[in-house]
């Protein structure tokens, strides 16, 4: 008897291909792994594979105390150190009831600022880069040299800054800074017009994201989308304005939030950049106001061993890729018993699997690199 | 969009060629030292005569990258009669900069001024277990240490300096009444 | 058609018979030696252009370039040269590997093959090497174009087989991506040709720059050139149009799976690619090795003896700077709107052009006057028309996106399996409860806020 066996495999299931992009694909900023499923080049299903640079930083909260912390806290998102210190510092001193001396609350927005625009130009730059243009990002990547150093001169670090403290900042500013900074702002300024004229300007530029990657209103507040990819969706929400944190009471004139309603790769580059000439603004009127200042403390006496009262609290803040929060359970000892991250890029990344069945694996590239995630932000 | 099509082009192409003509910002690193500012954080140097071993920076140093090893000695009694006292001596202090965050906690706890930073960032090596460096190399990083800079007129006044200044004005204000106690009795008499 | 235009132009007719007659009588080691030239400036091209590009983007990106291997980095690409034949020479497993092993070949060998029939110099027997006189040419046909057509062709196959042999996702992509592109983009390189035909009346290389002595090309066929010029930036998979590569998408496209000297030979073959269809394009439009105006009217003896050789050079060297030029400034397009830009506007846009231009020539040989006219009014006509395509590729596309729609909408259960879930596509969202800004919380009492909740909601309906 002879046994025939028919092959029908691939004419019965069709063509599909599955294709993963990543965790080393250089468009993936580092170890986001998407498992695509194709038809042809258009993609038919997505599912973002995530946790390939999971390093626990919750549970190593919980062993650490409140100065270890901050320098734990900024590493997750490393292109916005500061404003993740800073998340941490005010849960603390929320829970201690401490009041932080008005030169630091000044000087912690300005540097916030600056590294929101540090942050934005990272993207800046880079976005062009997965759209195939090489340049910009060296254009980008000057004018972050010229930050970094303003920054590094300030609190010795170059990314991770390590400045905050509970109750005000490290150390006082050095003697002559404030011009220097304010001479790099401007510099900066003067050069940011090289994005307009370089990339947004540019057709093929905007054939690639206009009307790709549209992210509604709807599934931005199903994802807990925030930060300046749902302000280009038209959720108009910044919690520097809405929940003011720091200084931004005061700044309210300066302080524009950009949004779009478009919802597409071209808005949410749009909203970055114009958010950047915004914060570069903001930069402006912290350094006016510092140099008006009375002379003041920068931090308060601590005791020696710093701890939280019992409770709870939840602070959140504007971070440059969306909203982060911190929720701190204290049980009273000098380490907090839990401390919940909730990161922005981890939210965010999540509406890819919206996003991208029914584009195409050029489209895939555009949407990703539009939604300005940090990878160690989603694994945490 | 422009109103001329391929403006965009045009324009970024006009960028391009505009930039060529530049100067480029390179530093060309091993051949221009780069300009550090003194805070920057490059590595971590020790002053071991200030150290006293009360192994705080280890303690504290949240990935536990210091290590330190020391024995006791008893001194003999400094006048003849009195009681022998025991002291801490420093036998092993390293830093394992593979570890190491460059958060500078350790440098913030030391009471006894005996961590610095350094601007010094060249120490890099091909093997990663070399990474840990012994207190001799760290003692030779302390001369590298640059004086800290000046603060901004609207700080505070450091706590150093302002102890300084207390003691000093003390001495000054100690040595005026001891002038006037002296001048007045000349007065009087 | 064909007739009346030899009968108008017996001179050049004449003169290009006795040209091609010049080709074929040297010496065997003549042949020999021209042809090392030949190769020899393609490779020598080569390698100054790896360098060139390198620096090019560099200053164009603020930076220095290369600047270690030999004096100003000039040795560059020879290192990068010993470096890749140095490196591992891996065969993956699911690979064909006669096919994976051939597609190298496949793609380097034809690259150089076009540079045969490329004129360095007047057909006329101008120089003398070892005593003998010769045209610097390796040789000529009488359908010398078409040749360099085939074999174009033929090295794209090398892309796409090795895509399709590297038994990969990414490189099968790239291998697909290929073969779109040199089908759409190969038909308008040849419609772009065949205008340059009706006015040279041959096909062979050496006759067409003999006809450009009066004016180039690139003036009378201003259309032609335009369409040339991005196709033969589609041909050779540079920026802006290197899909095939894509390094942000496919990693690297067709060679994601190649290492060291096969790696090195497609590197190659796409540099030698660069110089040919630069080479093709001087030829063609540029006055070949013509000196360009201003040097032809003071010095009579510039394309004579071994000065055409510096033109072009020179020549062959702006286009590559215009290549290089390309790729650091725009971004990469997308596959789909490459293909529209092929076939919906490059072709017709061609196509068109060629009829004017076969219209015009028409007219010429009734010796019609305005011919001169109208070929220079519907010239400008069509580049406006072309560019304004382009731009109609990029617009459209916004407007019908958003008709789409998802499925119809059922009621959303935020709870469904159990566990937290996003709604599905076409359905709503429940109302999301805002938290109002801390001062003013305090002051708002429970039904109001539940209330503008309500709002909210209707407006987000809406």
């Amino acid at each position: 008897m002879t046994e025939t066996t028919v092959g029908i495999g691939g004419a019965a299931e069709g063509t599909d291909m599955v294709l993963n992009i990543g965790p080393q694909h250089p468009s993936t900023h580092g170890v986001l792994r998407l498992r695509l499923i194709l038809d042809g080049e258009r993609i038919s299903h997505a599912e973002p594979v995530i946790g390939y640079m999971h390093r626990g930083a919750e549970k190593l909260f919980e062993a650490r105390d409140y100065r270890q912390i901050i320098m734990l806290a900024n590493r997750h998102d490393w292109l916005s150190a500061f404003s993740n210190e800073l998340g941490v510092v005010i849960a603390v001193e929320r829970m201690l009831g401490m009041e932080v001396p008005e030169r630091a609350v000044w000087t912690r927005t300005l540097l916030a600022e600056l590294n929101r625009v540090l942050n934005h130009l990272m993207f800046l730059g880079s976005y062009p880069l997965e759209l195939g243009g090489i340049t910009p990002v060296f254009y980008a990547f000057r004018e972050r040299e010229e930050l970094q150093n303003i920054l590094e001169e300030v609190s010795g670090g170059r990314m991770h800054y390590m400045f905050n403290r509970v109750g005000g900042l490290k150390e006082d500013l050095p003697n002559g800074w404030l011009g220097r900074a304010r001479e790099a702002v401007a510099d900066v300024r003067s050069r940011m017009d090289v994005f307009d004229r370089l990339v947004l300007g540019n057709e093929i530029f905007r054939g690639r994201t206009r009307g790709v990657g549209v992210l509604t209103p709807q599934t931005v507040h199903a994802y807990g989308v925030s930060g300046p990819i749902a302000r280009a969706s038209g959720v108009d929400f910044d919690l520097r304005r809405d929940e003011p944190y720091l200084a931004y009471g005061e700044l309210q004139d300066t302080l524009n939030v950009a949004t779009r309603t478009e919802g597409d790769c071209l808005a949410r580059f749009e909203c970055l950049l114009e958010q950047t000439h915004n914060s570069l603004d903001l930069a402006d009127a912290c350094l006016d106001r510092i140099a008006e200042l009375p002379p003041g403390p920068i931090n308060q006496r601590l005791p020696k061993v710093l701890k939280a009262p019992e409770g709870h609290t939840y602070a959140w803040t504007e971070n440059p890729l969306g909203i982060n929060g911190y929720y701190l359970v204290s049980k009273g000892d000098k380490t907090p018993y839990r401390l919940k991250l909730r990161s922005a890029s981890y939210n965010n990344i999540q509406a890819l699997t919206e996003l991208l069945p029914g584009t195409l694996v050029a489209d895939m590239v555009a949407i990703l690199g539009s939604m300005f995630f940090v990878v160690g932000d989603i694994d945490k | 969009m422009s109103p001329v099509p391929g403006h965009g082009l045009a324009k970024g192409l006009a960028v391009t060629l505009r930039t060529m003509t530049r100067r480029s910002v390179t530093h060309q690193y091993p051949d221009a030292a780069p300009h550090l500012p003194p805070r920057s954080r490059g590595v971590i140097a020790l002053f071991e005569e200030n150290c006293t071993v009360c192994m705080l920076c280890a303690r504290e140093c949240p990935d536990w990258c210091i290590y330190i090893d020391s024995h006791k000695e008893t001194v003999p009694p400094a006048a003849p009669g009195g009681r022998e006292r025991s002291r801490n001596v420093l036998d092993r202090f390293a830093i394992d900069f593979a570890l190491c965050m460059y958060c500078g906690i350790c440098i913030e706890v030391c009471p006894f001024d005996a961590l610095f930073w350094s601007p010094e960032f060249e120490y890099a090596e091909t093997d990663i277990r070399e990474l840990t460096h012994e207190r001799d190399k760290l003692r030779e990083w302390m001369w590298t240490v640059p004086t800290p800079p000046a603060l901004d007129p609207g700080a505070e006044e450091p706590k150093e300096i302002a102890a300084a200044r207390k003691t000093a004005e003390k001495l000054a204000a100690a040595q005026e009444t001891a002038a006037q106690q002296t001048e007045t009795p000349e007065g009087g008499a | 058609m064909i007739t009346p235009a030899v009968s108008s132009l017996p001179a050049v007719q004449g003169l290009a018979a006795e040209n091609l007659g010049v080709f074929g009588r040297d010496p065997w080691w003549l042949i020999i030696v021209k042809a090392i030239f030949c190769f020899a400036f393609a490779m020598l091209t080569v390698l100054f252009s790896i360098v060139w590009e390198r620096k090019v983007v560099a200053w164009m990106q603020l930076r220095i370039g290369p600047n270690r291997h030999g004096p100003w980095g000039m040795l560059q690409s020879l290192a990068d040269g010993v470096k890749l034949m140095l490196k591992e020479d891996l065969v993956v497993k699911g690979a064909d590997k006669v096919v994976y092993i051939l597609a190298p070949i496949v793609a380097t060998i034809p690259a150089f093959m076009a540079f045969a029939v490329i004129p360095f110099g007047p057909a006329n027997n101008e120089i003398s090497i070892f005593g003998t006189r010769t045209p610097m040419q390796l040789t000529d046909l009488p359908v010398g174009v078409l040749y360099i057509l085939a074999v174009a062709s033929v090295g794209i196959y090398g892309v796409v087989l090795a895509g399709w042999s590297s038994g990969s996702t990414y490189p099968l992509l790239g291998g697909l991506r290929s073969t779109a592109q040199m089908i759409s983009y190969e038909i308008a390189m040849g419609i772009s040709f065949a205008a340059v035909f009706l006015y040279s009346h041959s096909m062979s290389t050496s006759q067409i720059v003999a006809t450009q002595h009066d004016k180039w090309y690139v003036v009378l066929l201003p259309v032609s050139f335009i369409v040339y010029i991005v196709s033969m930036v589609g041909e050779t998979n540079r920026a802006p149009f290197d899909l095939p590569e894509a390094e942000g998408e496919l990693v690297g496209g067709f060679n994601t799976e190649y290492s060291s000297i096969k790696f090195a030979l497609f590197m190659l073959a796409e540099y030698v690619n660069m110089v040919t269809v630069s080479a093709i394009a001087t030829t063609l439009f540029l006055g070949g090795w013509r000196a360009p105006w201003p040097i032809t009217a003071f010095w009579a003896g510039a394309n004579h003896g071994w000065w055409p050789l510096l033109w072009i050079t020179i020549k062959i060297q702006l286009l590559l700077f215009f290549f290089i030029w390309l790729r650091g400034t725009l971004p990469r397009m997308r596959y789909d709107q490459f293909m529209k830009l092929g076939w919906k506007v490059l072709i017709p846009v061609s196509m068109v052009w060629l009829m004017l231009v076969a219209t015009v020539r028409a007219l010429r040989n009734e010796n019609y006057d305005f011919q001169r006219i109208v070929l220079y009014v519907g010239g400008g006509v069509l580049a406006l028309l072309l560019l304004s395509l382009v731009v109609d590729v990029f617009r459209d596309r916004g407007r019908r996106e958003p008709a789409e729609s998802g499925a119809p909408g059922d009621r959303f259960d935020p709870m469904a399996g159990g566990f937290p879930v996003p709604p599905r596509p076409g359905q709503t969202l429940p109302p999301v409860p805002r938290r109002r800004p801390r001062g003013e919380r305090q002051l708002v009492n429970a039904t109001d806020t539940a209330e503008t909740a309500d709002k909210e909601q209707e407006g987000d309906n809406a």
